[in-house]
């Protein structure tokens, strides 16, 4: 009963006891953003460079295999590669063993900790959200990630900061328990292209979008060839109908 | 006036073959068909308006095929139903389109839905002798709730997950029963995994019922006929045109330009009716800070939340459906189309814009002055089917009807002229 209570109080009373100190994500331009964008293939490959170096030691990729990277343009020769730096546990073996071996194409990015429980222990209690799907799992996704990595400062001197979090005014309550994961230079890009905060930033969440939407392109052009299918389609019917109707006053 | 005379039974090679009149004389589907397209006579005057019932009807096909078709890939079981939405939108061949048509197709059900109903309000359609086809209607508005409802705890998500527990959990205020009957509709203690199971199998279900209560719903209908934008009932044969070839073309026409914005959402905006949070797989531990429903919940929250306690609130939602049964004899006018209605006409806009602000207020937090204002909407929603229909009938003295649809139609015409 009691539990009913609260959970009839959580509905009826104002749903975010929110504070106002939570500032709304800076605006940003991305490739995709726009009716027909495409992802920007090098920031991609800048971004999954970032994720690989930088968010993979506490964040879970799930929802992505090995094999999918092909839609960043590497070769299956490439993708063997990346694969094999990680590894899986597998098993049981007819010993009835579990062991260790190089991930395989097919195999999705493994967990950097073994259980929820870990990773929390790691992380003064805090939990590294599974990434896949963490653009479309925020409002304005890419530009509340884009401010979130950037938005790393001091506190202002009216907020206490608890033990082991960082202030960062976009994220709700103005408190993170993930340190600012990014300082400039902190990957060598292949292309050589600065690594400043800003610049590896956009290149993840360019990444991360792609990841949490990898059809959002065959859609745009699927969607393009079927409006303009209906539109002709449509003014044929038109024309039908005007004609049949043509008589009726 | 249509210029050419249609003949009554026109001779087709459809109808007039030796397997058709076999098929027919021992099962009579081409008389049917016959019936419903080549006889089944329509007033000349309707509006664009009456496109809502047919495109509800291919929505709810298209709803049906693309449920069937993520059903063979959907797994109800909490620990993997989140993983397998995923799955088909991301392994799934075409699965992203299949997942993006339902959830899509969801919203713009309700979009016709809604519509429909308000032009049967405005039109005055649900009058005699037309008030079980108004009810059938009802009845098919809350089997898609229902429907929509289940659907949406099925990608278990945040939202699916905390919306589930907050809507069942109403059912805990019925006095004594109350906690029994949650237990029994949860399967369980809490929301979980019998709760999942038996909403994807209700889920399946209730679609087809629907398909059901729809044939009865067109039954009704083609005793009378369509209503049209006079209200003046059909009363000599040029008032008439054939259902086919006429409302048939017409129809298809609106269903293309339907088509061309829904696939503007599903290709170009597939996320815009969904919440982000319900991209975040349920977790019973983690309360969100903002629970709402779906947009087309949205008013009946609205009312849910403005009674200051929670069995009032839950009759308060119950009644704001059920009053919609006693239409018919609430508005107490003979008089069927808004048209001609001086007092009413204003009266049903002011209905609308009180269910718009009904909308906006089911996502603001009850307090202060959303909370004010919701009440108020919601007593001027109640007052309007309780208060002012009957009164306004009584009181309102009506312009004059035209004597016929073919009337109508000239007064319409030389109206444009000038
Ligand atoms: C040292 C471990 C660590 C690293 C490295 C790390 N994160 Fe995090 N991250 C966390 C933790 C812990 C949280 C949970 C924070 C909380 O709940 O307060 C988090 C939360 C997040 C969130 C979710 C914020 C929200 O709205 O809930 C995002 C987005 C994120 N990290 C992105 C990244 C990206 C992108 C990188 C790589 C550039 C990265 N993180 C690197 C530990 C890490
Ligand atoms: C009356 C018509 C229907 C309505 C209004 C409806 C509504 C919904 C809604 C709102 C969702 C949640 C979508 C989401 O947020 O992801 C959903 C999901 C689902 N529906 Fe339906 N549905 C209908 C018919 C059907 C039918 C006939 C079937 C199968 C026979 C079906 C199978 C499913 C499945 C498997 C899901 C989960 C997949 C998903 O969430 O994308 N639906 N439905």
């Amino acid at each position: 009963m009691i539990r009913l209570f609260i959970i009839f109080i959580l509905i009826i009373s104002p749903p975010c006891l929110a504070d106002a100190t939570t500032r709304p994500p800076e605006q940003t331009h991305w490739s995709f953003a726009t009716p027909l964008g495409t992802f920007d293939r090098s920031a991609m490959q800048r971004g999954f460079q970032v994720y690989k170096e930088v968010c993979s030691a506490c964040h879970e990729l799930s929802h992505i295999r090995f094999r999918e990277l092909s839609a960043l343009g590497f070769n299956d020769k490439e993708i063997k590669a990346i694969a094999a730096d990680y590894s899986i546990k597998d098993g049981p073996n007819d010993e009835g063993e579990m062991f260790d071996r190089p991930a395989l194409p097919g195999d999705s990015f493994p967990n950097p900790f073994p259980n929820e429980q870990a990773a929390r222990a790691s992380n003064g209690g805090a939990f590294p959200v599974d990434l896949s799907l963490i653009i479309k799992g925020r409002e304005d996704g890419a530009n509340y990630v884009h401010s979130l990595l950037t938005g790393y400062g001091s506190a202002p001197t009216d907020i206490t900061l608890f033990e082991g979090k960082s202030y960062n005014p976009y994220f709700e309550g103005g408190q993170i328990s993930m340190p600012p994961p990014l300082v400039d230079g902190q990957v060598t890009y292949v292309d050589g292209t600065p690594a400043t905060v800003d610049q590896m930033s956009k290149d993840v969440v360019t990444f991360l979008s792609w990841a949490s939407a990898p059809e959002l392109e065959a859609r745009r052009q699927m969607g393009l060839k079927v409006i303009l299918y209906l539109i002709v389609f449509s003014m044929l019917m038109y024309f039908v109908y005007r004609s049949v109707w043509r008589n009726v006053k | 006036m249509t210029k050419k005379k249609h003949p009554q039974r026109p001779s087709r090679p459809l109808y007039d073959n030796p397997v058709s009149k076999w098929i027919d004389k021992r099962l009579p589907v081409f008389t049917f068909i016959r019936h419903s397209l080549d006889e089944y006579p329509t007033p000349k005057n309707l509006n664009w308006l009456w496109n809502g019932g047919s495109l509800a009807g291919i929505t709810l096909l298209i709803m049906i095929i693309s449920g069937i078709t993520l059903g063979m890939h959907y797994n109800p079981d909490p620990a993997d139903a989140f993983n397998s939405i995923e799955r088909i939108m991301r392994d799934v061949n075409y699965g992203w389109l299949i997942r993006y048509i339902h959830v899509n197709g969801a919203s713009f059900f309700f979009i016709l839905v809604y519509l429909h109903m308000f032009r049967s309000m405005y039109y005055g359609s649900y009058k005699a002798p037309r008030e079980l086809l108004w009810i059938v209607g009802v009845l098919i508005l809350l089997l898609m709730m229902a429907t929509a409802f289940m659907g949406y705890v099925l990608p278990w998500g945040q939202m699916s997950f905390w919306g589930a527990k907050v809507i069942t959990n109403l059912f805990s205020a019925i006095p004594v029963f109350g906690d029994s009957i949650v237990q029994w509709l949860l399967g369980g203690p809490n929301v979980d995994a019998p709760t999942l199971h038996r909403f994807f199998v209700l889920h399946y279900l209730l679609p087809f019922l629907i398909v059901a209560f729809v044939a009865i719903h067109l039954i009704c209908l083609h005793q009378f006929g369509s209503n049209n934008p006079s209200g003046v009932e059909v009363k000599k044969s040029e008032d008439q045109i054939p259902f086919h070839p006429y409302y048939t073309v017409k129809d298809l026409y609106g269903l293309t330009i339907y088509l061309l914005v829904f696939a503007g959402f599903v290709f170009f905006a597939p996320n815009f009716f969904m919440e982000a949070v319900n991209y975040n797989p349920a977790n019973p531990l983690v309360t969100p800070p903002h629970i709402a429903p779906e947009w087309y919940f949205l008013p009946f929250y609205a009312i849910l939340r403005s009674f200051p306690d929670k069995l009032g609130g839950v009759i308060g939602m119950f009644s704001a459906v059920s009053v919609l049964f006693f239409l018919p004899w609430l508005d107490r006018s003979k008089i069927k189309s808004a048209a001609y209605r001086p007092m009413f006409r204003p009266l049903f806009w002011v209905f609308i814009l009180n269910c718009l602000i009904l909308g906006w207020i089911g996502q603001k937090p009850p307090q202060g002055w959303y909370l004010i204002i919701g009440r108020l909407a919601t007593l001027y929603y109640f007052a309007h089917f309780l208060i002012i229909l009957p009164v306004v009938g009584w009181l309102e003295r009506p312009l004059t009807v035209p004597s016929s649809i073919s009337e109508y139609c000239k007064r319409e015409h030389n109206r444009r002229k000038k």
